[in-house]
């Protein structure tokens, strides 16, 4: 037991989750120690959205901010957005294409790997003034961060210990990325969504095939996702990464009857689309997947639900906010049919989305509904006390292989 | 009805728009437009760097349709209501069947325990339809100034 958070938590299992990990201050900032700038990679930007020599995004890693670009060598770089001088923010945009940085405080300079070049006033005025003889430039550059890119995906990592980003992902996690982002993408649309609860509740949300058909009529109604369907759910070896999948088959009067045996609010019958090519949409993947939710620990996660696919990069901003920050994405050959397609079945995601606006708003009903919890626990046992792949989606493996690689980095 | 000015039947249209909103009688607010409409609602980051995608994305009247049943039937969020301040349409352009406009909004939301908060504020970027008596949308698109969005958007804009 750590002595900075005296969180009682059940030793050796994951079954078990104190609710104040999602309430205290000192929980965030050890997050952002321990986890953040970690031994883990952390999801920056897509390759495709900083293309040319000088390009450049903002994001964060955690809370921190950072500053990705890419230099006149083509390489991808990322270094802490914050001036060595007095801490001031160096790039106050969310993204662009420059020569180098300047803070705006005092307009020290920075080239796109984020070195220090240049302290205004460096030699003084008129022999008066400026910075001693002994400051060196080159010792105060801002942090920077290891990159790593996979598929199209930029990572990076403040820590020197961490895997490369192949083994970091794993062989399993690896295919089901490559899967999706096998052929250059094109972003669509990008878009905030502000999440009034803890980040982890949603992280956990995401992985959490259990609920998926439970809490979402609009999928089981249309057969998006029955737990009946063929699928499963993979867990990384370290627990923090996951996939779940499925594919519709042919309609299963058995297993419809199953649900309704168990009377379920989600299968409510008798509901139709006055638009039914809502859900029409295009094979574009051999194996017949309709469905793959994939998560990188510890805040990434990679969508595929139809023709529909996003990015979704879930940064805390405070105990009990969290920005879900989208990626909406085509692939770069869509013809204009493909496209539609897409702008369409994007109606089902997003905090208008039919699907994922309950995922958006069940964090805050948690957060809201613990308020009082005191040293209480969340109950993590469908499926047992596993964190290994599961052929079934009634099942929390993935929830607690969060847990799994969560506590082991935390240290708790 | 002649003497009535195209600024004074799209004010009427938006009073009409909104209260049909904030009054929750959803079903009727697919009405507003054609059956071959677009609807989109996106933030003003998209659109000025036009990016097509959206929050909500309609490419007709039954897309409307579905979004209103799937509030009614399908989808689990808090109740809700919203309060929509319009400001006065900007005219862009008018031709003979057709006209297109700017009006500024402003949303305020109040949740079932009475919290009330600032939800969203932008643009209706319209165009009409001017050949009926009645205006009906042809295409809406609603541009929200932020790019940050409260987490839960199901009543429409």
């Amino acid at each position: 037991m750590s002595q900075t958070h005296p969180i009682q938590w059940v030793r050796g299992q994951h079954t078990r989750v104190p609710y104040a990990v999602y309430q205290n201050q000192d929980v965030l900032e050890q997050e952002q120690k321990r986890v953040y700038e970690g031994p883990t990679w952390n999801y920056l930007c897509l390759e495709a959205e900083i293309p040319e020599p000088g390009s450049y995004r903002t994001t964060f890693v955690g809370r921190a901010p950072i500053v990705v670009a890419r230099d006149t060598d083509g390489e991808i770089y990322a270094f802490e957005n914050r001036c060595s001088h007095r801490g001031a923010l160096i790039c106050l945009e969310k993204a662009g294409t420059a020569k180098d940085f300047q803070c705006v405080y005092h307009a020290w300079t920075y080239d796109l790997q984020g070195s220090l070049k240049g302290v205004a006033f460096e030699a003084g005025l008129n022999g008066a003034g400026g910075m001693p003889p002994s400051f060196c430039k080159e010792d105060h550059s801002p942090r920077k961060l290891r990159i790593a890119t996979f598929c199209g995906l930029v990572f990076g990592s403040f820590s020197d210990e961490v895997d490369g980003i192949e083994d970091y992902l794993g062989p399993e996690i690896c295919a089901r990325i490559e899967r999706v982002l096998h052929k250059p993408v094109e972003v669509i649309g990008r878009f905030t969504q502000a999440l009034p609860n803890n980040w982890k509740l949603y992280f956990e949300n995401v992985k959490d095939s259990y609920h998926a058909s439970l809490l979402h009529l609009f999928f089981t109604t249309f057969r998006l996702n029955r737990l009946s369907q063929r699928g499963a759910v993979i867990v990384s070896e370290s627990g923090g990464h996951h996939v779940s999948y499925s594919m519709v088959d042919a309609p299963q009067a058995e297993a419809g009857k199953q649900y309704q045996e168990q009377g379920l609010r989600s299968d409510q019958e008798g509901y139709k689309l006055a638009d039914p090519t809502l859900l029409a949409g295009f094979k574009e993947y051999e194996d017949g997947i309709t469905l793959q939710i994939l998560s990188v620990f510890p805040g990434f996660v990679l969508q595929q639900i139809q023709n529909c696919l996003a990015i979704r990069q879930v940064l805390p901003r405070g105990v009990e906010k969290t920005d879900l920050n989208w990626t909406y994405l085509g692939y770069a050959d869509d013809t204009p049919e493909q496209r539609d397609v897409r702008l369409k079945q994007a109606n089902l995601i997003g905090p208008a989305g039919f699907v994922s606006m309950e995922d958006g708003a069940v964090g805050g009903f948690v957060q809201r509904g613990i308020a009082a919890a005191g040293e209480d626990q969340a109950v993590i046992e469908m499926g047992g006390d596993s964190t290994s792949s599961s052929p079934s989606r009634v099942t929390e493996a993935s929830v607690r292989g969060f847990w799994k690689l969560y506590r082991r980095l935390m240290d708790i | 009805m002649d003497t009535v000015s195209l600024r004074e039947k799209i004010a009427a249209f938006q009073a009409a728009y909104i209260r049909c909103i904030d009054r929750n009688e959803l079903e009727n607010w697919p009405d507003f437009f054609l059956p071959q409409c677009q609807y989109t609602v996106t933030t003003a980051d998209n659109h000025r760097a036009g990016l097509a995608a959206g929050l909500i994305w309609a490419s007709n009247r039954a897309m409307l349709q579905d979004r209103i049943s799937a509030l009614r039937h399908a989808n689990i969020y808090e109740r809700h209501s919203y309060r929509h301040i319009v400001g006065l349409p900007f005219i862009v352009d008018s031709q003979a069947q057709t006209a297109s406009s700017e009006t500024p909004f402003m949303v305020a939301r109040i949740m079932h325990d009475g919290e009330t908060s600032l939800y969203c504020t932008g643009i209706y970027h319209d165009v009409y339809n001017t050949s009926a008596n009645t205006l009906r949308l042809k295409s809406r698109i609603v541009v929200c100034d932020s790019s940050r969005i409260d987490t839960l958007m199901a009543i429409p804009l």
